[in-house]
């Protein structure tokens, strides 16, 4: 398994609360469970947090899935 | 739990598993908070859970659509009356202002703007009085993020920065005049992390969540120690270590005349103004207790000291021997009729400060670092110490200590125990409740743990609602000696049945155990409730973890036993008060109880 992709699915493990959620990247929000508006906040916030990038206005609408957020980590994280 | 530990990434990530682990712990005390914001509050709700879960709350929120903080407040306030909230958190902030003065705003015209926003919020918490039985928590304003003016902003009489001093000081007049409503400094909060930290207009824009996280984590401890005062959990005494904590050096192996205190080096200057500190603590009543690895009559000539800022007279309570630090902590508890989850304890040395953690629980165990300069501003994070208001209660109560010392020596010296108490020459009164003492006694409800026979709980609203029951007996007793004045420190408060008084609470502070004082209280539950065509009182005895001490309180005053439940242990007694004599021979009774 990707790296980014177990980080990722450790981070929404533990906003979610749910241990043993398989996440892959074409998981998206209506694909997992009670991944609503305010868990995503609260999953974008520690995303920022953990890898320590910030996310532009309007680029998070854009994302459809999981593996668009992937690609977007990596690109700012190659930026940096 | 020490949440302090968690880091804010931790915090946020964990936040649900921590509610599982912290909600299943036995006697949380349940709590209703409503939050109303002008911006969105999930997070700082988020944040505020955990921290009251690790304080001993079990927390039910309710949360207003961002913005609808007047609409829910004045216009349809059901959805708050149904909730029926204890404590009511109104969070707004500077963009929330409905109509700021204009940059051309004359000087004459600016009390207007101010009258009309605070006239605004005005409404807002009258109407929570007048629905809800509830504190209520009212933030004020940081400073706004930009100052259009430039430094004439916190000049000019058009300048946004200053309405929001002058609204902040309305608000801070109207907290001054009313025990229900409490301020929550966030001007004070959101400088000491700065401006540029507390602000976040990327999520601001995206989804009304204004602050930062950080800034988000600081409104909820400082939410969370509000919420502790409320209840009467704030702590009360700082237990010190003495060698480089309140000076530096090692006063045993370097002799009191080259410890670090004073104004002649740097160092010694940082641990000056960490005594100012502590004094200042003690001075608004806070208790100060010392418990040092040491020989006791080297560590007191660290206090005699001429530099040293803080004297022996300052210190309730002085431990200083070889014995492990745990068990002084023990002992300082003990002299001082305190529970452990009142002391915060502070240690230059991680190895004392990780065995007291381990060894104590609910103790507050700051991690100070070794920078002296630090140790104040670590301890400040803590809020241990907040008030919910100044009574002249705390600020004479580190005295109220000291005088209980003398009266131990006084008491070594008589013959009998009556002549002692005699000797006291002790006044007590005792009446009726009265409104300027419902806040202290709500107060004592909460944080009297050891002589109270149903350890009920009464928040100041409920406290006010009974007062006014014309079916309730309530009775406070202030005790005063040749010591001093105790303060308000009995409670009695009886709901009546028919001919029936049913005690449904019954407390005192330990600071005036074995006074006869619960003699003078019954004598007076007695007149009064004969007065009232009252035939028999009813006593019920509650047992909890620490109210052991008045397992026999009833069958010491004579009520005959009724019955004991097989599962709870609670028991039921019973006095009959148609021939009732008084009982209390040796405190002389003030007042009237009609009163």
């Amino acid at each position: 398994m990707d790296d980014l992709l177990e980080e990722l699915q450790s981070i929404f493990r533990d906003i979610l609360d749910q241990p043993d959620l398989v996440l892959a990247r074409s998981s998206n929000a209506n694909n997992v469970e009670d991944w609503d508006s305010l868990a995503h906040i609260n999953l974008v916030t520690a995303i920022e947090k953990r890898y320590k990038i910030k996310f532009a206005l309007g680029e998070l609408q854009e994302l459809k899935d999981v593996g668009d957020m992937m690609d977007l980590i990596q690109a700012k994280l190659a930026a940096q | 739990m020490n949440l302090d530990a968690y880091s804010i990434d931790d915090l946020l990530l964990k936040r649900k598993s921590l509610r599982r682990q912290l909600s299943v712990a036995d006697g949380l005390q349940p709590v209703r908070i409503a939050v109303l914001g002008g911006s969105t509050t999930n997070e700082v709700v988020d944040l505020l859970e955990p921290h009251l879960l690790a304080d001993g709350f079990l927390p039910t929120f309710y949360q207003s659509e961002y913005g609808r903080f007047y609409e829910d407040a004045v216009l349809d306030p059901s959805g708050l009356i149904g909730f029926a909230p204890d404590i009511v958190y109104i969070h707004t902030s500077y963009l929330n202002v409905l109509k700021a003065p204009p940059a051309h705003c004359a000087e004459s015209e600016l009390q207007g703007y101010i009258d009309a926003e605070a006239g605004r919020y005005r409404e807002i918490w009258k109407s929570l009085q007048e629905n809800l039985s509830a504190h209520i928590i009212q933030n004020n304003f940081e400073s706004p993020a930009v100052a259009i003016l430039g430094n004439m902003d916190a000049v000019s009489s058009g300048g946004a920065s200053r309405f929001f001093l002058e609204l902040n000081t309305e608000f801070a007049r109207a907290a001054a005049s009313d025990p229900r409503l409490l301020l929550q400094d966030i001007h004070g909060i959101s400088a000491r992390i700065g401006l540029a930290h507390w602000f976040d207009w990327d999520r601001y824009f995206s989804y009304k969540i204004l602050l930062t996280v950080e800034a988000n984590l600081a409104v909820a401890r400082s939410l969370a120690s509000i919420v502790r005062a409320i209840y009467g959990k704030s702590r009360k005494v700082l237990v010190l270590d003495l060698d480089n904590t309140l000076w530096g050096g090692v006063i045993g192996d370097d002799g009191v005349d080259k410890i670090q205190i004073g104004r002649e080096t740097p160092v010694a200057e940082a641990y000056t103004a960490f005594q100012e500190y502590c004094l200042a603590l003690q001075k608004r009543g806070v208790l100060l207790a010392v418990c040092s690895k040491n020989d006791e009559g080297i560590a007191k000539q660290g206090f005699e000291h001429p530099d040293s800022i803080l004297k022996l007279e300052h210190i309730s309570c002085f431990k200083a021997n070889g014995e492990p630090k745990p068990e002084n902590i023990l002992a300082i508890a003990e002299e001082l009729n305190l529970g452990v989850d009142s002391f915060v304890f502070v240690d230059d040395n991680p190895a004392e400060r990780a065995i007291v953690e381990a060894q104590i629980g609910g103790i507050a165990v700051p991690c100070i670092g070794k920078e002296v300069s630090r140790y104040a501003a670590i301890i400040e994070t803590g809020r241990y110490f907040e008030p919910v208001s100044m009574s002249q209660e705390d600020l004479s109560r580190a005295g109220l200590y000291q005088a209980n010392a003398a009266r131990a020596t006084l008491e070594a010296r008589f013959a009998s125990y009556g002549e002692y108490l005699d000797s006291l020459e002790m006044s007590a009164e005792i009446a009726r409740f009265k409104p300027i003492y419902l806040e202290r006694i709500a107060q004592l409800t909460n944080k009297t743990n050891q002589f109270n026979l149903t350890t009920r709980r009464y928040t100041l609203a409920e406290m006010e609602a009974l007062a006014r029951d014309e079916h309730v007996i309530g009775l406070y007793g202030k005790l005063s000696d040749r010591f001093g004045d105790n303060g308000l420190i009995s409670i009695v408060l009886g709901r009546r049945e028919g001919e029936v008084l049913h005690l449904d609470l019954w407390l005192m502070s330990c600071r005036v155990l074995k006074r006869d004082m619960e003699l003078a209280m019954l004598d007076a539950v007695a007149r009064e409730a004969r007065a009232a065509g009252i035939r028999t009182l009813m006593g019920y005895y509650m047992p909890t973890k620490k109210n052991g001490m008045v397992a026999d309180h009833y069958d010491k005053l004579g009520f005959e036993p009724i019955s004991v439940d097989a599962n709870s242990k609670e028991s039921v007694w019973k006095l009959d008060i148609s021939g009732y004599e008084s009982r209390n021979r040796h405190i002389k009774v003030l007042e009237s109880v009609h009163g």
